[in-house]
């Protein structure tokens, strides 16, 4: 996925601006920075949720936004998206919500789709959990029900809005280890949105600083080599969440 | 500088204990009485009020304790005062927020004249808050969204057309078999429009039939022509009152929770976590509603109809006279299948305008609970106004073309 000077608005206000970086496949790239400096609204954009000010989003070449809507969905079906609140569809169990992509966009019939519905979910520890609705489930495990929907057509990139938000450490510590995982034995190429440094150390290969004031990307790299040769603000930033 | 998060009252608090003025509860009365006394005492020795005094050009207010209370913000600065202006908080021993936000006001109020405020002398503590209050103030969110306007309405009307567009394009790839719809959705849709709003529907036209009656018989026997009261009422009902009445109900039954579970919906990213795989909302959504209540709308009509005319039987036959088997004649003759074909294309035109309402707002609605509300009751409003234009304008339409 390249990305060629993003210019995002929400609202009306400009949110970032002329944003260039690259995601390379079977990476894991994570954005970051303070609460409002516009990482969520980055994503929406690059899941093709918004239409940017300016600038391009190009996936393999093509470009995400523009074009006619049947190859553009084509594409998009190419990215599992888990977004922050989980966004699991309300009034289906786990397992339709996992089954209602292969049914649509899949030939398998109806016993391959429930089989693989419950190996994703079997994969994120909710092997169980196949026939409950969202709402009886707890925080922890809508997400990880979340991560098993955004797998479901096996997608080639992964884009995760805060996964460790509203968590206690410990599951949000199992979520990371669940993405790391993810991208060992499945390869996919991973997006993670967080504000939480713990994950950024954790799992990324590459962190993309989002400055709020100057709103723009400040510094890409390797989260260990931003926090020794980064920017000041950076290296602030990323050592007071280190010493906490 | 206070931690993140600091508050004006645990500021207060902490300003206090750092001066050793930690109050257990029991002691607090006589915590009181020694504030007071102290209040009382530096008032005493200061024997001067807070205000304004200019000395080698340079203005100060010299804050006299008890300081608050914040009647000296109103004192007012001469005019001639410029370039800075000093805050003294030399005699204050004791300070609370009343104070903190009476000296924030000013020095906001201050600002907006163009002076520069240098604050001096203030007690532990009292100044960092201050500090804090400013930065915090830096701080801007978006503007507050405005009333829409004429330009608003005219992008929320081209919003409906689009919307009804996208619904007939989805409905046509439908019939033509290139669009599927889940069996299981449109059913629970049906099970929530049909069978639970029957009995009210059946209510409504059985009291609007009794109306009906009464109305158009006081009038019928002022020329002795009561025999024509069931025809009136037949076709008063099945033309137009049924599908009317149907209609309201269903607004605000059905289209209100269309509404709602889309604007919900919205407002948890379900709908974007359908966008993002490629599955049309319209289709997948919009459509089940849509074709339940299309569905739904010609039995509900039916049994409204035929509560109305029933229960207008009994006023013509205990008030009006007629008797029960010359109502039931007059009714089958006055029944011509113009009206009942009129009545039934009324009904489902309704009904489609209750489904479209519903699902319009709630597909557009915001992503807030206020939102939700907000959707919840434009989609009732909308599905009223457009059920009585639709009713105004195929009454006028369909008499204009001789049925």
């Amino acid at each position: 996925m390249q990305v060629h000077g993003l210019t995002v608005a929400a609202g009306g206000q400009l949110v970032q601006q002329d944003l260039d970086f690259e995601v390379h496949r079977g990476e894991v790239l994570v954005v970051v920075g303070p609460s409002g400096c516009g990482k969520s609204t980055l994503l929406r954009h690059l899941v093709g949720l918004e239409q940017p000010a300016a600038g391009r989003v190009l996936l393999d070449g093509q470009d995400l936004h523009r074009g006619a809507e049947g190859p553009l969905a084509a594409l998009r079906r190419r990215f599992g998206v888990m977004f922050q609140a989980g966004a699991l569809w309300s009034s289906m169990t786990l397992g339709e919500n996992l089954m209602l992509p292969l049914r649509l966009f899949t030939t398998l019939d109806g016993a391959e789709c429930e089989r693989r519905a419950r190996f994703k979910l079997a994969l994120v520890g909710l092997d169980g959990g196949f026939g409950l609705l969202p709402a009886q489930l707890s925080g922890g495990m809508r997400k990880r029900a979340a991560l098993a929907r955004a797998l479901a057509l096996d997608p080639e990139l992964l884009l995760l809005d805060e996964p460790g938000s509203g968590l206690d450490p410990l599951n949000a510590a199992r979520l990371d280890e669940l993405v790391l995982h993810l991208r060992q034995y499945l390869g996919t190429t991973v997006v993670m949105v967080t504000h939480e440094i713990a994950s950024v150390f954790a799992v990324a290969d590459r962190a993309l600083f989002l400055d709020p004031q100057e709103r723009r990307m400040t510094a890409i790299g390797p989260p260990q080599e931003l926090l020794a040769h980064g920017p000041a603000a950076v290296r602030a930033f990323l050592a007071r969440a280190d010493a906490a | 500088m206070p931690a993140h998060g600091f508050s004006l009252r645990s500021a207060a608090v902490q300003a206090v204990r750092q001066r050793g003025g930690g109050v257990r509860p029991r002691r607090r009365a006589r915590h009181h009485r020694r504030v007071s006394q102290n209040h009382g005492a530096a008032g005493a020795c200061a024997s001067e009020t807070t205000a304004w005094a200019c000395e080698q050009g340079q203005w100060t207010l010299r804050l006299a304790p008890p300081a608050a209370g914040a009647a000296w913000i109103e004192a007012a600065l001469p005019a001639a005062a410029a370039g800075s202006v000093r805050i003294d908080g030399g005699s204050l021993r004791e300070w609370d927020a009343g104070l903190a936000a009476a000296l924030w006001s000013l020095r906001a109020r201050l600002q907006q004249r163009g002076l520069q405020v240098e604050l001096h002398g203030l007690p532990p503590g009292l100044g960092e808050v201050l500090q804090l209050a400013q930065a915090d103030a830096a701080v801007r969110g978006p503007a507050a969204p405005r009333r829409p306007g004429l330009r608003g309405s005219l992008h929320q009307a081209r919003l409906t057309v689009a919307f009804f567009g996208e619904v007939l394009i989805v409905l046509a790839r439908w019939l033509g078999g290139h669009a599927r719809v889940r069996g299981a959705d449109v059913l629970q849709q049906l099970d929530q429009a049909g069978p639970r709003s029957a009995p009210i529907v059946l209510l409504c036209c059985a009291l609007v039939g009794v109306m009906l009656a009464y109305m158009g018989g006081a009038q019928l026997e002022r020329i002795g022509a009561q025999g024509f009261l069931a025809g009136v009422v037949t076709v008063g009902m099945v033309r137009e009152l049924a599908g009317l009445m149907t209609g309201v109900i269903l607004a605000g039954r059905v289209g209100a929770a269309f509404a709602a579970q889309l604007a919900t919906m919205q407002a948890g990213e379900e709908i974007d976590a359908l966008r993002v795989l490629g599955v049309d909302p319209v289709a997948h959504l919009v459509l089940p509603r849509l074709l339940a209540l299309l569905l739904m709308a010609p039995p509900l009509l039916a049994c409204g109809a035929l509560a109305g005319i029933a229960a207008g039987a009994l006023p013509a036959v205990l008030v009006y006279g007629v008797s029960a088997p010359e109502y039931l004649q007059q009714s089958l003759r006055a029944l011509t299948a113009t009206h009942l074909w009129i009545g039934l294309c009324k009904g489902l035109l309704y009904a489609a305008l209750v489904a479209l309402a519903g699902c319009r707002e709630g597909l557009h609605a915001g992503r807030s609970a206020e939102a939700v509300g907000r959707a919840t009751t434009a989609a009732v409003v909308k599905a009223l106004v457009w059920i009585v234009a639709a009713a105004c304008a195929t009454t006028v339409a369909f008499t204009a073309m001789g049925f």
